[in-house]
Order: structure tokens, then C-alpha cells, then sequence
């Protein structure tokens, strides 16, 4: 038999943990892997690129008052902007026709550029406090004025005139801040989901008031293009197709009223201008339930006609509206006519 | 742990006896269940002996403390959870003073106070001007001039180290920084109370180090902390090397400037980071489907973004840095009290230097002085206050702390006090002194010799000035790095340089209109610049003012250009891509636009015919604004792009020969 060299003695283990701390120690460590492995279970990740699929129904915000037999379509000229706005909203059958007692009124002018009002590239402030109070005559809880500008909007809310105006006759000046935009799905031709500004479409009522402006690519732009302003996000890219851009927002979009302030217009150097002589006084207000008669009316302000543009004919094949506008119910008012 | 030996004395103290464990000094840890981590006890504050802990003096003796282990730790527990001083008890706590128990003065005790308050107030004031360092429109106002309205760049104005390096460098004292004599009125009578009462970066400063000192950082260890170091001349050294540097006509000192390091760190970097996380944070809220909470938090962000940020999250070029060293410097309080304000800031060494002739000051009493050191633990500016040795009246903060801690009546400040027991050290090591300012002076000479010197070449295109700006020499003679014109910038399109226009152009304002182009019609960064690196222009200046009749044709007043924009045709759409695009048209603020296109119909891939309008610049008209650049489409590297070539300011970096603002007809 080989000798086996014995262990050295070993000494009395002194530290003997009892059966119940062996127990809770093992049930521990037992507890923790268990853990470990469901949180790992439940966040496992089987690979794949995690590429968005938009999904959801489709959005559409319509705002419009149900078919009651008045006006469709108002021409106002010659006057001041206050006269323009209460005459035409007179025209249409008052504001009490479009806003009930206790509604949520948004107010959607141009505020989209770092200019004065004398430069005619955002709306008339005159235009939007004569709104702003004419809607809280009519019984508005709360008239929200806003936009989403391109330049900064602090400087465009103040120099615009619009900030103040709104403030004074009324209306809750909202400035564009980052978590206002939610996304929601347009589904439409090439806009599908975007992020929306919500302040313009969590309301009751929603009056569209553009200023009539040339626009190099889209040649004139106003009451349809004006809702470029309740998207966020990258809108650059949306040019490379303006007009179907253009008709899809129309398509999401469907006002309760779309104003289009014609008292001084752009006539080159659109959207933006720059010189107090790229603007002209026009004296005119277009009051008008369908956005797309609004649009091809008013191009005329600025010498255009409407078969130049894209987005009336995509617009009026969708059946969003009508070119034809002398085919709607409508009226035009001189004021210098008495 | 095997030889035992009794303790006979031990023993009849205790019921139980406790092993004597035969190790003498740090007692090795036992595995038993009533005895506590012998390193772990020597801290624990106990209160009676709390001040003495926290003032370094009578601390139990470490022998004490571990023979009466197992009832220590009772007592402890029960004294921790009934007396632990709370921030409010020590404060509030009554004090019981050492040694001989002389109260200080009701009127020093008055002032400790006073500068408290004086602190508090100064640093909101910082603050409150830092965060309304930018333009946030109102509803009260359709005003058309926009200005920032108030004096936010005041602590800047007030600075005389700033008026100093910008004197050397201009011959001149630009506007405001005449109030920096107030300062130096001010510290000619009272040392440095700049640093103690009114420097915000100071006040961060002091109470981090009186709130996170390392367990290495108390007591006696603090004590030491607090004793003048040999290295507290450094500041001194950095004073002249900027000063030298200044002369030779570059004033990277701005760098190292107390007052510029907080704007650009609390503006650059701190507060665009809380505005992240408040936006984070807060739009949690948004995923919750809970409307009230939405609304709470809509409401917050509302109010976040109307009074202290801005509508849209800033971004700052390579901020993280600057940041990281903000982070750092303040860090070292936790080793060094005040490592920043003793061995760093010019602002300070220079003000020492007006202290020497201060008429208030300290006298001391050597005789009663007991060698408590009370007074070098509450010490800020290790300024030697204790007795037996010179008080140093260039390093003191003027914080008073010494005396109302000095329980001997040996520390008095007065007006006009003896100069016996007090030495200045203005020049600590002259050898070294003078190589400080050869070093200044030879930054300068290195960098103008350079490639990465926009003053001499711009080889980096990179370095496109504010609207404003001064000739690029002149520029690097007055931008103190101070941030001010980034911070205020409304549409994020200032930035700090990093190496885009060399080393001695770092932190000097550029514009990356990828990030933010210029508002065409803003002029607030040259409002808010202390120095006139950036001159005070009105909109007609920045925009210009076609002459009467001639529009589009001659100006009465040219713009202010900062640079042109560049077409990469290969990766614009109408260009290259047979796709509409001419965003940069649009934006184009000029009038007539810069930017003007050229109709074409081209093909795309399967023959048909595509109407493009293709943008190009005119040259002439262009300002370099970027706002073509920053709406471009093509995200990552634009397809125009702006460069700072045919700048104003410059009579060299420019294209063209006729229709360029220099040599221009007028």
C-alpha cells in the first residue's frame, strides 16, 4: 500500500454558520439570479434594426360649422383693417355663426418671420386683435393666438406687433417651445407622421388668418401654405414637393374660417421680404369657409393666377375645395362705395 | 491575533471584558457583531466634541475612543439620531468658544453676516443677469428695436483685470470698463473684499468648501489645508504672463478670469445641460397618458422656458470641455478650500496687488496668541492669520472669519493698522516672474508665426466673427473669451472656438450656422460686449439702407457682412439630384435675395422631364448670415455652406474687386 502522507490537522471550524443562515444564503443567491434572468427575459432584444413603422389611424382636424345655407366666400376692400374684418365677418353672418359660447378658439396668423409689419410678411397684427375680440364678443372662453415661426420666435412674436396686439385685445399669446409637439399621422401623399403643434389643433374652432405673399417656389402663398406653421420637425425637406406638401396639410387641416389679410401684401422677395417697397397696399380681406377658393381668390392680389399653381388643381381634386369660387354663395363689398 | 494579553485596568471598567488585541495604533477590524470598523469610528462626530471635530482642535483621542468601544457605539447611535447637527444646528448652534472665550466684536460679528448676505445677493445677481443674457420678446412690447435692456455684462464691466489686459493691449478703456475703478477704489480701502463678499465664482467657491472637504480636508488636516503654500504664488505668475501677453497684443488671460469662466461655464455649459435634463425629465410626463400631469408639466416647461431657458434647446460647440473643467476646478475644493481663488485667478493675484496699499486691514496681538488655530480653519484665502507669523494682506478675502473665530482677542481688523506684523508677496520668486512674462510674451510671437492664426492667415475658414466684429488682430486684442455674445445669441449661432482660430483664438466666438445662423436684424451680441470685440451697431449698420430710389442698386449704408455662402454643387438637389429644394431662397433675409435661382428643366433617371429652379449666390449681396446653410436640407455636411471669406472687417480676407465694402465707393 503507498504511504498517503496525512493532512496536517485540520482546526475545529469556529465560524459554522447555522442551518437557517445557510438557508436565507443560498435563497439569496438563488433570488438574485432569478431576478437577473426575468429582467434579462423581459428586455431581451432578438436583434433586428428597431425600424419605425408609422402606424395609427389617420388624422384630420375638421373644424368647419355644419352646411346652414349663409355666405361661403366674402371680399372686402377698401378700408382699414379693422373696418375689413368687422364688414366681412359681418358679410359672413357675424362671428357668432362660427364660434359658440364657450369654445376654444385658435387663431393661426403668420408669425413666421423676424420682420415689422410695414415689411408684409407676417399678418397684419390690426387684422388678428380685431379677430381675437370679435371671437370673444362671440361668447370664445379662451382665444389662443400662435404659431410655429421659422425665425426666432421671440423676436417674431414682438416685431411682427402680433404678440402685443393679441395680448391686449384678449387672446393667450402662445410661443412655440419644444414640448408642444406631439407626432400624429397625416397619412397624406408624402407627410406622413410629423410632429404637430398642439396648441393650433386642441381646440374647438380654428380661424386660419395668412397674409397673401409671393413665394419663389410655390409662386403665391397664403391660406393653404399658412399650415406649414402647426408642423415641427425638419419642414425644409418638405419643399422638394411643395405642392402636394401643401395639399396634404390642407388635407389635415380643415379650418373653421380662413382669413386671408390682403391689407398689405408681399409682391417679390417672398416669404420673407426685406424692404418696405417689396410690399404694396392691397386694402383687401378675404373671409372664406373653403381654404382653397380663399387661395385662388387671393392670388390675384399679387398678380398671379391660379392655374400657375400646383396645389390649388391637387387641392381641388381631392375635394378639398373649389377654384371656382364665383360658383360658391358669395359677395364682394367696396367699402370706398359706401 | 494570537498573543492575548490582559488589561487589568481595562477590565475593571467593563462587565465584559474586551481583548486586548497587543496592536498598538490602528486597530485591525474583528469579525465580531458589537465591535464597529475601528478607521470608521475615529470620524464619527460625537456631539461636544462636533465643533471641536469640525474646528480641528480638541478631537477625543483615537486611544479613547477604541477602549470604550461596545458603549461608544451606544452612545453614538443615540447621540447621532437625537443631535446630528443639521444644517439648521449649525448654523443656529450655540457656540461654545474655546480657550479664554472672548467674544469678537458685535460689529465683526455683524459684518460675517453682512457678507453672507452680501454673497447670497451678489451670486443671484450673477445669475439673474446670466440667465436674462438673451432676448425672450413680451407681450407689453411691440417695440422694433431690440436691445437687451439690462446691464448684464456688469460684473464684466466692473473687472478690473479685464480693463487692465484690454488697456495694455488697445491703449484704450473701452466704454464701461471705466467701472472697473470702482473695484480698484474699492480694494484700495478694503483689500480684497472682491474676492470674499462679491465675486460669484468665489461665493461657489466658499461654500463648497465649506460643504464637501474630503475626511482628509478636516480638522487638523484642514488646519494644514489653510496655512500659506509656496504655490499660492502661481496666480501671480499668470497675472503677468497675461499681462505680458496683453502687451504683445493677444488677451488670452479673458481665459483664467474669474467672472468669464462662470458666464462661459454657467452659460455654455451648466445651464444648457439643466435645460436638458428639465426637458427630459419633464417630458416623461408627456408619456403618461395622465392629462393633469401633462398639463403640470406642460405648464412647468412653459415657465422653464419663458424666465430661464430658452423655447428650443441650445447646443454649444465642444461645451463639454468647458464644462469639465468647471467641474474639476470646483472638485478641488473637496482637497484644497478655495484651489481656484489662492492658486489660480489673475482677477485675484491682481487685486492683491492693489491690497498691498489697502487702508484696512488686520493687526494682531502675538502675545495672547494661544496656537488654537481656530482661526486657520475658518480661513479662506490661507492668508497666515494665526499669530506668531506675518498676516499676508495680498492673499486675504477679507472674510473677517478669523476674528470672530479667534477666542484670544489676538485678531483685530481696523482702519489704518500697524505694518509690522503684515507682508505682501507680490513677486514671489523673480527669476520666475520674469520667465512668466517672457512666456506671455513668446505665446503671442509663436502663434502670430503660425498657420492656425486667423489674425495673420485664415487657412481654417472657420473663424466667421459676430456681425460687428473688429479686425481680426484688433479682435484677438479684445475678445476676453467672456462667453457673453454666445450666450445671448437667439438663435445658438455664437460658439466658443476650440482650435478654429488657433490656440490663442480658443473660446473666442465663431459662427456655425449648422447649429444657429445669424438673425438678420439682431444686433445683441455686440450690445452685451464688455470690450468692443464687438462694436455696438444699430440695425440699419448691420442691415444697410439702400439709397432712395436706387434700390437693389447703390447703398447709403453697406451691411455688415461676416463671410459667403458656397454652393457644393454635387450634393444640392436642384443641382445635382433632379429634385426641387431652394429652402436657402427662401430663408435668403436679403432684399434683393442673395441667393437667386435659374429655372431648368432636367431629367431624371427615367427621361422625364423635371422644372428646377437652381440656386446661386451672388456674392455681392450675400452677409454670410447661414441661414441658407442651417436650413439646408442635406443635413449632415449642408450643400451651401458659409465661410468667412469677404468679411467687413477684414481689408485681406475678401473676393471680390469691385461690390466688396472695402475700397467701396461711399
Amino acid at each position: 500500500m503507498p504511504i498517503v502522507p496525512k493532512s496536517p490537522p485540520q482546526p475545529p471550524r469556529v465560524d459554522r454558520p447555522t442551518r437557517r443562515e445557510v438557508l436565507t444564503r443560498l435563497g439569496l443567491a438563488a433570488g438574485t439570479m432569478a431576478a437577473a434572468g426575468a429582467l434579462a427575459r423581459w428586455r431581451w432584444d432578438k436583434g433586428g434594426f428597431g425600424q419605425h413603422h408609422a402606424e395609427g389611424e389617420r388624422q384630420v382636424r375638421d373644424f368647419r360649422i355644419k352646411d346652414d345655407g349663409g355666405l361661403d366666400f366674402a371680399v372686402v376692400t377698401n378700408g382699414s383693417a379693422e373696418q375689413l374684418v368687422s364688414a366681412a365677418l359681418a358679410a359672413m353672418g357675424g362671428m357668432k355663426r362660427f364660434v359658440s359660447s364657450g369654445d376654444v378658439v385658435a387663431i393661426k396668423p403668420n408669425i413666421g418671420w423676424d420682420r415689422t409689419p410695414l415689411h408684409a410678411a407676417n399678418t397684419n397684427p390690426q387684422v388678428v386683435a380685431a379677430l381675437v375680440r370679435e371671437a370673444l364678443w362671440a361668447g370664445a372662453k379662451t382665444v389662443v393666438v400662435t404659431d410655429a415661426s421659422c425665425n426666432d420666435p421671440g423676436r417674431c412674436f414682438q416685431r411682427s406687433g402680433i404678440w402685443n396686439a393679441a395680448y391686449e385685445a384678449g387672446a393667450q399669446v402662445v410661443l412655440p417651445t419644444d414640448h408642444y409637439f406631439r407626432t400624429l399621422r397625416l397619412a397624406g401623399e408624402v407627410l406622413d407622421e410629423w410632429p404637430v403643434y398642439t396648441p393650433l389643433i386642441n381646440a374647438n374652432k380654428v380661424i386660419n388668418v395668412p397674409v397673401a405673399k409671393h413665394h419663389n417656389l410655390s409662386k403665391y402663398t397664403a391660406g393653404m401654405k399658412n399650415w406649414y406653421g402647426v408642423l415641427g420637425g425638419r419642414r425644409n425637406r418638405l419643399h422638394q414637393s411643395i405642392d402636394k406638401s401643401i395639399a396634404d396639410l390642407a388635407t389635415f387641416m380643415r379650418p373653421t374660417l380662413t382669413i386671408v389679410d390682403g391689407v398689405r401684401v408681399l409682391m417679390r422677395n417672398g416669404p420673407q421680404g426685406g424692404n418696405y417697397d417689396d410690399a404694396r397696399e392691397a386694402g383687401t380681406l378675404i373671409a372664406s369657409i373653403d381654404q382653397v377658393a380663399a387661395d385662388a381668390y387671393g392670388c390675384r392680389l399679387i398678380g398671379q393666377k391660379p392655374e400657375n399653381l400646383g396645389y390649388l388643381a391637387m387641392a381641388e381634386s381631392r375635394g378639398i375645395g373649389t377654384t371656382k369660387w364665383e360658383s360658391l354663395r358669395h359677395r364682394e363689398i367696396d367699402l370706398s362705395k359706401g | 491575533m494570537s498573543a492575548k494579553r490582559s488589561d487589568p485596568e481595562l477590565e475593571s471598567l467593563h462587565a465584559e471584558p474586551i481583548r486586548w488585541l497587543g496592536v498598538v495604533g490602528e486597530v485591525p477590524a474583528i469579525d465580531r457583531v458589537t465591535e464597529v470598523e475601528p478607521t470608521k469610528r475615529l470620524h464619527l462626530r460625537i456631539v461636544g466634541a462636533t465643533q471641536a471635530t469640525e474646528e480641528g482642535t480638541a478631537r477625543r483621542s483615537p486611544s479613547d475612543v477604541r477602549c470604550n468601544a461596545p458603549r461608544e457605539e451606544a452612545a453614538t447611535t443615540r447621540e447621532r439620531s437625537a443631535g446630528r447637527p443639521t444644517l439648521f444646528r449649525r448654523i443656529f448652534k450655540k457656540r461654545r468658544r474655546s480657550g479664554s472665550g472672548i467674544e469678537a466684536r458685535v460689529g465683526i460679528r455683524a459684518l460675517v453676516w453682512l457678507r453672507r448676505v452680501a454673497q447670497l445677493g451678489f451670486f443671484g445677481l450673477f445669475m439673474y443677469w446670466l440667465v436674462n443674457t438673451g432676448f425672450r420678446g413680451s407681450f407689453s412690447s411691440s417695440e422694433q428695436v431690440i436691445r437687451v435692456g439690462k446691464p448684464v455684462e456688469g460684473f464684466l464691466l466692473a473687472d478690473p483685470f479685464v480693463a487692465a489686459i484690454t488697456a495694455l493691449s488697445t491703449h484704450t478703456v473701452y466704454r464701461g470698463l471705466l467701472w472697473s475703478l470702482g473695484l480698484v477704489a474699492l480694494t484700495l480701502v478694503f483689500g480684497r473684499v472682491f474676492c470674499g463678499w462679491i465675486c460669484p465664482f468665489g461665493t461657489l467657491h466658499h461654500f463648497l468648501g465649506w460643504l464637501l472637504p474630503s475626511r482628509q480636508g478636516q480638522g487638523a488636516k484642514r488646519v494644514e489645508a489653510n496655512k500659506t503654500k509656496k504655490w499660492q504664488g502661481l496666480k501671480y505668475y499668470l497675472l503677468y504672463a497675461s499681462l505680458a501677453a496683453a502687451a504683445a497684443g493677444v488677451v488670452v488671460g479673458g481665459v483664467f478670469d474669474p467672472i468669464c469662466v462662470m458666464v462661459r461655464a454657467m452659460g455654455l455649459s451648466v445651464l444648457p445641460a439643466t435645460q436638458w435634463v428639465s426637458t427630459h425629465v419633464l417630458g416623461l410626463a408627456a408619456s403618461t397618458n395622465k392629462l393633469w400631469l401633462q398639463n403640470a408639466a406642460d405648464k412647468t416647461q412653459d415657465l422653464l422656458a419663458s424666465h430661464v431657458f430658452t423655447t428650443k434647446q441650445v447646443y454649444f460647440h465642444q461645451a463639454w470641455f468647458i464644462g469639465a473643467l468647471f467641474v474639476g476646478i470646483l472638485f478641488m475644493n473637496r482637497i484644497v478650500p478655495r484651489f481656484w481663488c489662492r492658486a489660480l485667478c489673475p482677477l485675484g493675484a491682481m487685486l492683491g496687488v492693489f491690497a498691498k496699499f489697502a487702508v484696512f486691514g488686520m493687526e494682531k496681538d502675538h502675545a495672547k496668541c494661544t496656537d488654537c488655530n481656530l482661526c486657520l480653519v475658518h480661513c479662506q484665502g490661507a492668508d497666515s492669520p494665526q499669530g506668531g507669523v506675518k498676516w499676508r494682506q495680498d492673499e486675504c478675502h477679507m472674510c473677517m472669519n478669523c476674528e470672530t473665530a479667534c477666542p484670544e482677542d489676538v485678531i483685530k481688523f481696523r482702519f489704518l493698522p500697524g505694518w509690522k506684523s503684515r507682508k505682501t508677496e507680490l513677486v514671489p520668486e523673480r527669476r520666475t516672474a520674469i520667465a512668466s512674462v517672457a512666456a506671455g510674451a513668446a505665446f503671442y510671437a509663436l502663434h502670430r508665426q503660425s498657420d492656425s492664426s486667423a489674425a495673420e492667415v485664415n487657412y481654417t475658414s472657420k473663424a466667421i466673427r459676430p456681425p460687428g466684429s473688429v479686425d481680426e488682430h484688433a479682435f484677438l486684442e479684445r475678445c476676453i473669451r467672456c462667453a457673453e455674445c454666445m450666450k445671448v445669441c437667439p438663435n445658438n449661432a455664437l460658439h466658443p472656438a476650440f482650435m478654429e482660430g488657433g490656440l490663442e483664438g480658443m473660446w473666442t466666438p465663431i459662427l456655425i450656422p449648422r447649429i444657429g445662423y445669424c438673425e438678420a436684424s439682431c444686433v445683441l451680441c455686440g450690445d452685451v460686449c464688455p470690450t468692443g470685440a464687438i462694436q455696438k451697431i444699430d440695425e440699419t449698420q448691420k442691415m444697410g439702407r439702400w439709397k432712395a430710389g436706387a434700390e437693389g442698386k447703390e447703398w447709403e449704408v453697406a451691411p455688415i457682412k461676416v463671410g459667403t455662402a458656397f454652393y457644393d454643387k454635387g450634393r444640392c438637389l436642384p443641382w445635382s439630384m433632379a429634385t426641387p429644394c431652394i429652402v436657402c431662397e427662401e430663408f435668403c433675409p436679403t432684399s434683393p435675395k442673395s441667393i437667386y435661382t435659374i429655372d431648368d428643366v432636367v431629367k431624371d433617371r427615367n427621361g422625364n422631364d423635371v422644372k428646377v429652379q437652381k440656386p446661386v449666390v451672388d456674392p455681392a449681396l450675400c452677409i454670410g448670415c447661414g441661414a441658407c446653410e442651417k436650413v439646408c436640407p442635406v443635413v449632415d455636411q449642408p450643400a451651401v455652406y458659409v465661410t468667412s471669406v469677404g468679411e467687413t472687417r477684414s481689408k485681406t480676407n475678401i473676393i471680390l474687386l469691385e461690390n466688396s465694402s472695402y475700397n467701396q465707393k461711399t
